[in-house]
């Protein structure tokens, strides 16, 4: 087949729902607040934005294919057999080890905060995205 | 068209008062901890209470250059179940990966089967008893709309005092089949009735051991309500039932409290709320702000999982790597619904009677082994083990496993009574003492409490002739006679021989 790979991961069922595109092609103020809530992202400054507008226009080339009627293809290994594995226990056991790469542990649990704490709502946080268009 | 349904709604029956009547609409997503060695993707092993994070390699805690294999078992157990469920198997099936921020997901997404899973479209059977008789039952039927195969992810313990949150990861990537079941479900009960069938066709197809106690089986509740002829309402999501009690009660809570918001004018929010057994109620749950937005996307480590049947069967291909659809189908036990046929055809026991033997772990064994090795018919044994032993058990908590009286002694002590050597009221004395377990036969205990029927022709004759001796030969005391020798024997005299010695005895 001669399809060019994917480039990133969002579907095309995605892009029409969200609507990535105001007029002018420009990622709209609503898209870049989520993907900064979802990505923990930060798109820091204009150049950052543009970046980013620059890369979705790239991947929109694969428009131009004409794919009526082609299965979609995740990835060039679909014809491989999926190797099962026997139900035996063959790994575990290094507690020790793992929690070598923790900040910090409590009695062989690792630490985390206490729950997912929300990035702050748009008008509340230090965003360069604050006051733009 | 829906045959016209018997059972009415606890939750929402119809009242006078409101201003038109509400239908509730339940469904369920079920997560089944598949029963297996090792988990999912990684050969760790699958225990509950371990040690924590003793039962994690590289890959459960997502540390970077490792891969999923997947198990052959958690394929098996997916196929089987779905089987059993009806479904249609997909041959072809995929995984994708489900993104979101959590402490115990170290990876960052849940490997599931969004696009394709591996069975769809079956259904399950289940029954209900109206009006909380035994004796009316009806049978309901709930659409499978799929299942899929997941993985776990680890533990969160709320250290509340300290503001922080400590992470298990024994659990993560453990194998789960999700099972989807349709909106066919109006309340508590009938969602109630219909995940204790899936929980015994899983435990019976071994599959999963589905104890909910040990979060093997976790049910989430999608709720909503809406007046007849209108269209659905809101759904809220109702998560954190643990136990088959709070299951119905959860339910029947939510579909009261969306019925009570809608008639004061309120609106229901498209919400995730969590069960609180505490104060019996549903709240709003914490993190689970706003829709959250998984970005699926295809698992790009695993290629799409090939499932065979006996026509497409690979000429070549090892044996190990090949998963044979008709193969498990031809293996797959008796299900629930089979063997309660099966015990009713057979011991011409009535159906109520083979629900509650299938409910109760070991007791329908128990049962037909003490069938086995006694004369008495079936139908009179059941009385003796649904009434006799296990309202014993229950009174103790006790499992059929751990009765004291064996399904050997039962029977010893049934042949007893069923050889007219004992009465019925001596065999319910005979089984009091056997509770003690303290290693008597029936028949030792029967002989130490001087319990047996008097058989004897002759001593029966003079005990009746003393007794005669004392109220004069009249037809009208007979009765008053036969409860006389009763008295003097004690009880143990057979009191069918008395009254006709009693009667020779007057008329000549």
């Amino acid at each position: 087949r001669d399809k060019p790979s994917a480039v990133c991961g969002v579907s095309a069922e995605a892009r029409g729902c969200r609507g990535y595109r105001a007029g002018g092609g420009k990622v709209s103020v609503e898209v870049l607040d989520h993907l900064e809530h979802l990505a923990l992202v930060d798109f820091r400054d204009a150049e950052g934005v543009e970046r980013l507008q620059k890369a979705i226009q790239f991947a929109d080339q694969l428009h131009e294919v004409n794919t009526n009627g082609v299965e979609p293809m995740d990835s060039v290994l679909e014809d491989r057999c999926l190797y099962l594995r026997e139900d035996d226990v063959t790994e575990g056991n290094c507690t020790k080890e793992l929690l070598e790469n923790a900040r910090e542990k409590v009695e062989e649990y690792f630490v985390a905060p206490p729950g997912n704490i929300p990035l702050p709502k748009l008008e509340e946080r230090e965003t360069f995205l604050q006051g733009s268009q | 068209a829906a045959p016209a349904q018997q059972h009415v709604c606890p939750a929402a029956p119809p009242e006078r008062g409101r201003l038109a009547p509400w239908v509730p609409v339940v469904g369920l997503e079920i997560h089944a901890q598949i029963s297996s060695n090792s988990k999912l993707f990684s050969g760790s092993q699958v225990q509950f209470a371990a040690p924590p994070n003793s039962l994690v390699s590289f890959f459960d805690a997502s540390l970077p250059g490792t891969l999923p294999v997947l198990n052959r078992r958690c394929v098996e157990a997916a196929v089987m179940t779905g089987l059993a469920l009806n479904c249609s198997i997909n041959k072809k099936s995929l995984f994708d990966r489900k993104h979101y921020f959590y402490a115990d997901l170290p990876a960052g997404y849940q490997i599931t089967q969004q696009r394709v899973p591996i069975a769809v479209n079956g259904s399950l059977s289940y029954s209900l008893c109206i009006d909380n008789k035994m004796s009316q039952m009806v049978t309901k039927t709930v659409r499978i709309k799929q299942i899929q195969l997941e993985q776990d992810s680890g533990k969160s313990l709320h250290d509340d005092t300290r503001s922080q949150t400590l992470v298990d990861l024994n659990r993560a990537g453990v194998g789960l089949m999700e099972v989807v079941m349709e909106p066919d479900m109006c309340c508590g009960e009938e969602a109630a009735a219909a995940v204790r069938e899936l929980q015994l066709i899983l435990q019976t197809l071994g599959s999963s051991q589905a104890v909910m106690a040990e979060g093997q089986l976790r049910v989430d509740a999608n709720v909503s309500v809406h007046h007849p002829g209108e269209p659905y309402g809101v759904r809220t999501e109702v998560k954190n039932i643990n136990s088959m009690r709070f299951l119905a009660k959860a339910i029947d809570y939510e579909i009261q409290r969306q019925i009570e918001e809608l008639e004061n004018g309120g609106t229901i929010l498209n919400e995730t709320r969590a069960f609180d057994s505490k104060l019996g109620c549903t709240v709003p749950m914490r993190d689970k702000e706003g829709q959250q937005d998984y970005r699926f996307m295809p698992e790009p480590n695993l290629p799409p999982l090939i499932l065979y049947d006996a026509k497409s069967l690979p000429a070549n291909m090892n044996h190990q790597q090949v998963i044979n659809i008709d193969w498990i189908h031809e293996r797959l036990p008796d299900l629930p619904s089979v063997k309660r046929k099966k015990l009713v055809e057979q011991y011409g026991i009535l159906p109520e009677h083979s629900f509650t033997l299938l409910n109760e772990d070991g007791l329908a064994e128990f049962f037909e082994s003490v069938v086995k090795q006694t004369q008495m018919k079936p139908k009179k044994v059941i009385g003796w083990i649904l009434k006799d032993l296990l309202s014993y058990l229950k009174q103790h908590s006790l499992t059929v496993k751990e009765s004291p009286v064996s399904s050997f002694l039962l029977a010893d002590l049934l042949n007893l009574l069923e050889k007219k050597e004992i009465s019925s009221t001596a065999a319910k004395q005979v089984l009091a003492e056997l509770w003690k377990g303290e290693g008597k036969t029936p028949l030792e205990i029967v002989k130490e409490q001087k319990l047996e029927l008097l058989q004897d022709q002759k001593e029966l004759e003079q005990i009746c002739q003393a007794v005669m001796a004392i109220k004069a030969g009249n037809p009208k005391v007979l009765n008053k006679l036969i409860g006389l020798v009763q008295k003097k024997t004690q009880g143990r005299s057979n009191p069918v021989l008395v009254k006709q010695l009693l009667e020779k005895k007057l008329s000549g």
